[in-house]
């Protein structure tokens, strides 16, 4: 004969509070593994603090005028990174310019057009290209591509210079006014970082759910059709968190624009012309003859950077984790 | 347009409004065997399914029924490695000939899946206009809206979403996401819907209305659907094949015909265990 | 049984009756295999293709306001779309067309990426070849021999020394350090697990010269010491550290939680499961963070620039002095309006990127091994020890 509980009658058992007593193995482990922990986050303080204390004289004696000045004179106590964030963000834009429309046509092309047996050494292909170290693309940059640029430059300012003024160049005819300009950095910088555009945003395309996949098919579209309608909503994310962090990658690329800009403290304005400098690319040069407010100077300047570029990487990873697509997707 | 006010019955006598193709078709597949690679899964398929009725594909899981439901939309082929023989014949013309494009044909027959499968960022509205945007034809307005609440009301969804056709695809219950694809697959005006299984991930109100939906858009489309629910088959189907595999060989059919000769009057001993429950 | 008679079914054969196997009795069936490539599109392609370089090469420089080869093959591409689009509209409708636009489009876009690669590669080993085939270029260094000197003198050995020991210390001090972080955050998941991984996300985002700056001001400057191969390992580190982590928690993440729990439920410490099970599942995927971490940091010439110093000479003390490395060399010598040197440059970063090669495909093939892979050097030891017990055992008297 069954029975069922008497509910009634009991009141609500006394619940138990449960303990555990950590072995000393335990202790230790948990003790190592936390100071471990602890040590990354005391160097990663120690460098924001540095860089703050580091950089205070020079922001002291500006004040709000870092920011707006253009002219890089500590010896005369003027100084500000005007210029150098204009140019690092036009560096930046450039390249992002160059990468993003190739990233996002080869990100597609791997995902849904390249034959199966093509596909993972593609990936590979990517892979190998994200992990050349940036001197070799800068020397590529400066032998090949520079050369071969100045023609485009050229042809750009003299047909299309009268109708757009920053397409302008003081002297069109002679093509020595069209080397070491922001255009040529910034397409180099975007061949640097056209690999991780790609691999984030062929991630995503990736996993793009069959079903639905087969859902447009059997509807009758063409591959662009299911693409368009199912593959590129489902990874929007992935392609705003991949040109995010393109960017973020070209704003701190600091070798490539080195080896190729001369530099100069306008704002520039006209990017096919020669001269321009980014916040990389000054710290590059400038280190060796700094020191006191120079050297102050300079720490501000990459402060400004480190800043920018974590709110960039940040925007990127949030925008990329709270979306269908990126909750299985690592950056 | 006629429309009849009784909010059960969800059907509309149909005029032909976007384009002249009014009548189903006839869907034959003759010798139709079927590979993935090396690995032989359908043999010598032969089935007619007449126009303007529903054909229901029986037997136990494994036996290539979903298989063969995709070679007769050309969705076999996206697998690599497959390949088929035989042919598929619609209104008399083969489906697989070189000259016609995959796309032409899927067009005409449209498919319903196992799991519903809306478009997530687009609305009601739109995923039943998808098929029209995806393949080119644009209708927008007075058209469109029409159109919209005629796929809704074929496939029986049209009361639960009229107020809120703009609310995302994906905001609808499992049921109602099934029936939202009915109509997106209707709104192509396609002369054959196969379904795979359209009932599985249901519940038991939900399928009822979904098996409403097939019985009562028979006169428009020609029907395939592959069930293991023999009970369903018996409801919804004006012909039956069972399909049956043995261990590691490909599938075929045993027997074919009229629905209810093969469930009231088998003539092998394999389609009469199996519809009476006795396996599978 | 009946079967619907239309004209259409009247055409076939009686449909299978009950228990006629359909396979008796017919010939082989011939297989159609669908797919491949698609002979409209090759033809449209091809003729497109063909058509633009025509037409191009008709008008070019007559009409079209440019010269030269570039705007040669850029004009060819602009008349390949236009007559690949008209070209599809005769036999497709507009969404046909479109695909076809867009697949040309995309495949170009693949192309080109594809192409970039090789044509980096491609250039800097050819430019290199000239240094690379003398051997001295691999045993001796640059010092005390100018720039103008001949490529049969000279090499890059010093810079080599020095980027070995460079990363060798950078792994020493990030590696224990990045993967104990990583076991803290995916096993032991205290209450500072969020910030640690902000933060560490964080230290990803430095770019790598501020890094160098970094130690540059607070060692150099501040703490006095000297330049040397010692500071610049700690501004590689700087970076490695968030990327070692990283990767290796994703690495930690993926060992399934049943086996955590298998091994708890046995009667084992924290600890004890993190030794013996955990860690060891996790290995293959945690060397493959390592040599990640140490590709991505190889090459990196902004911090070690800083704070390396400028020698030539070949220095095997980290501590003191001046190091040379890899990218320093490649750096210094490449910006020298000199032939000889801007071919050792090439030389060295030919060597770089073999090397960087050579650890990613490591950290694949390593990477890429399942937990539980008994190597064959493994397996030969275990036979032997099991012929020895079994020697053994029939050596012992039966009891």
């Amino acid at each position: 004969m069954s029975s069922t509980p008497d509910l009634v009658a009991n009141p609500e058992a006394a619940r138990r509070v449960l303990t555990t007593r950590p072995t000393a193995q335990d202790i230790g482990f948990v003790a190592a593994a936390r100071s471990a922990a602890v040590s990354t986050l005391v160097l990663m303080g120690l460098i924001g603090l540095f860089l703050l204390i580091g950089a205070w004289p020079a922001l002291k004696s500006q004040g709000f005028h870092f920011l707006t000045r253009t002219e890089w004179l500590p010896e005369t106590g003027t100084f500000g990174i005007a210029s150098l964030l204009w140019g690092t963000i036009l560096v930046g834009l450039l390249a992002l310019v160059v990468a993003v429309p190739l990233g996002f046509g080869a990100a597609l092309f791997i995902s849904e057009y390249a034959p199966r047996s093509l596909k993972s050494s593609l990936v590979t292909l990517v892979d190998l290209m994200a992990a050349v170290p940036s001197i070799v693309y800068a020397m590529w940059a400066l032998f090949f591509l520079q050369g071969h640029m100045l023609q485009v430059s050229q042809w750009l300012s003299v047909h299309f210079g009268s109708v757009l003024p920053f397409l302008r160049v003081d002297t069109p005819d002679s093509p020595s006014s069209y080397t070491s300009s922001a255009f040529i950095a910034g397409a180099a910088v975007g061949v640097v970082v056209l690999p991780t555009i790609t691999s984030i945003m062929r991630e995503v395309f990736a996993q793009a759910p069959i079903g639905e996949r087969e859902g447009a098919i059997a509807l009758g579209a063409t591959r662009w059709g299911m693409i368009r309608t199912v593959v590129i909503p489902f990874g929007r994310a992935g392609i705003v968190g991949g040109i995010m962090l393109g960017l973020g990658r070209a704003l701190g690329e600091t070798i490539v624009v080195y080896a190729i800009i001369s530099p100069s403290f306008d704002l520039t304005t006209r990017p096919l012309q020669s001269g321009t400098n980014t916040i990389a690319s000054h710290i590059a040069s400038r280190y060796s003859e700094s020191g006191g407010v120079a050297l102050s100077g300079l720490l501000g300047a990459g402060l400004v950077l480190f800043l920018f570029t974590l709110v960039v990487n940040t925007l990127a990873g949030v925008v990329v984790s709270r979306s269908r697509s990126g909750a299985a997707t690592e950056i | 347009m006629t429309l009849t006010d009784d909010s059960h019955d969800q059907t509309l006598t149909l005029p032909a409004v976007l384009d002249s193709r009014g009548a189903p078709a006839s869907l034959v597949a003759d010798g139709v065997s079927a590979w993935f690679g090396d690995h032989h899964v359908l043999r010598d398929v032969t089935l007619p399914m007449p126009a303007g009725r529903v054909t229901a594909l029986i037997g136990p899981s494994g036996c290539g029924k979903s298989t063969f439901l995709r070679i007769l939309n050309r969705m076999h082929e996206l697998v690599p490695g497959a390949s088929l023989a035989g042919e598929v014949r619609l209104d008399g013309n083969d489906i697989y000939d070189p000259a016609r494009r995959p796309i032409e044909s899927r067009r005409r027959i449209g498919m319903v899946f196992q799991k519903a499968n809306p478009f997530p960022t687009m609305s009601i509205h739109d995923n039943v206009l998808a098929g029209l945007a995806l393949t080119g034809k644009r209708v927008r307005g007075r058209a469109a809206d029409e159109l919209v609440e005629r796929s809704l009301r074929s496939a029986g969804l049209w009361d639960e979403v009229r107020t809120r056709l703009d609310a995302p695809g994906a905001s609808l219950s499992g049921g109602q996401q099934q029936r939202l694809c009915i109509a997106r697959a209707l709104a192509v005006r396609p002369d054959v819907l196969l379904m795979d299984e359209p009932c599985l991930a249901l519940d038991p109100t939900s399928t009822r209305r979904v098996e409403e939906t097939i019985r009562a858009i028979a006169d428009e489309v020609t029907v395939v659907i592959v069930t293991h629910n023999m009970q369903q088959a018996h409801r919804v189907s004006d012909r039956c094949a069972f399909f049956l595999a043995a261990e590691g060989q490909p599938g075929y059919i045993v027997e074919q015909g009229d629905t209810d000769d093969i469930f009231e009057r088998p003539q092998d001993s394999r389609t009469s265990d199996y519809v009476n429950g006795r396996f599978g | 049984m009946s079967t619907l008679v239309t004209p259409e079914t009247e055409r076939i054969a009686q449909p299978a009756v009950a228990g006629r196997d359909p396979a008796v009795g017919q010939p082989p069936q011939r297989r159609v295999r669908i797919g491949g490539a698609d002979p409209e599109l090759v033809s449209h392609v091809v003729s497109a293709a063909a058509g633009a370089l025509g037409l191009v090469w008709l008008v070019y420089e007559r009409l079209v306001p440019m010269t030269g080869a570039i705007g040669f093959w850029l004009c060819w591409y602009v008349a390949f779309l236009a007559l690949l689009t008209a070209v599809s509209a005769t036999t497709l409708d507009r969404v046909g067309v479109t695909d076809r636009l867009v697949g040309a489009l995309v495949t170009t876009a693949g192309l080109v990426l594809v192409a970039c690669l090789a044509g980096i590669v491609l250039f800097t080993a050819v430019r290199g070849k000239a240094a690379l085939s003398h051997l001295n270029f691999y045993t001796q260094t640059t010092a005390y021999i100018g720039p103008e000197a001949p490529l049969d003198q000279g090499g890059v050995f010093a810079a080599m020394v020095g980027t070995l020991e460079q990363v060798a210390i950078s792994v020493v001090l990030s590696v224990p350090l990045g993967i104990a972080t990583a076991v803290y955050l995916s096993e032991v998941r205290g209450k500072l697990a969020r910030i640690v991984r902000s933060v560490v996300e964080a230290m990803s985002a430095v770019p790598t010269i501020v890094a160098g700056l970094f130690i540059y001001s607070l060692l150099i400057l501040k703490l006095g010491q000297e330049r040397s191969g010692f500071a610049a390992a700690m501004a590689l580190s700087v970076s490695m550290i968030p990327v070692v982590t990283t990767t290796a928690e994703v690495v930690l993440r993926l060992v399934p939680n049943g086996l955590r729990e298998a091994s708890l439920a046995l009667g084992t410490t924290h600890w004890q499961t993190v030794r013996r099970v955990v860690l060891p599942t996790a290995r293959p995927g945690l060397v493959t963070a390592v040599l990640l971490g140490v590709a991505r940091v190889i090459g990196e010439t902004s911090p070690v620039l800083l704070v390396a110093g400028a020698t030539n000479e070949l220095n095997w003390d980290p501590t003191h002095n001046p190091q040379l490395s890899l990218p320093l060399f490649v750096f210094t010598d490449m910006r020298m309006p000199i032939d000889n040197a801007i071919a050792r440059a090439f030389g060295a970063a030919v060597v770089l990127l073999l090397v960087v090669v050579v650890l990613f495909g490591l950290a694949r093939i390593l990477g890429g091994r399942p937990p539980g892979h008994v190597s064959r050097r493994k397996l030969r030891r275990l036979a032997r020890q099991r012929q020895a017990r079994a020697t053994r055992l029939e050596s012992e008297p039966v009891r």
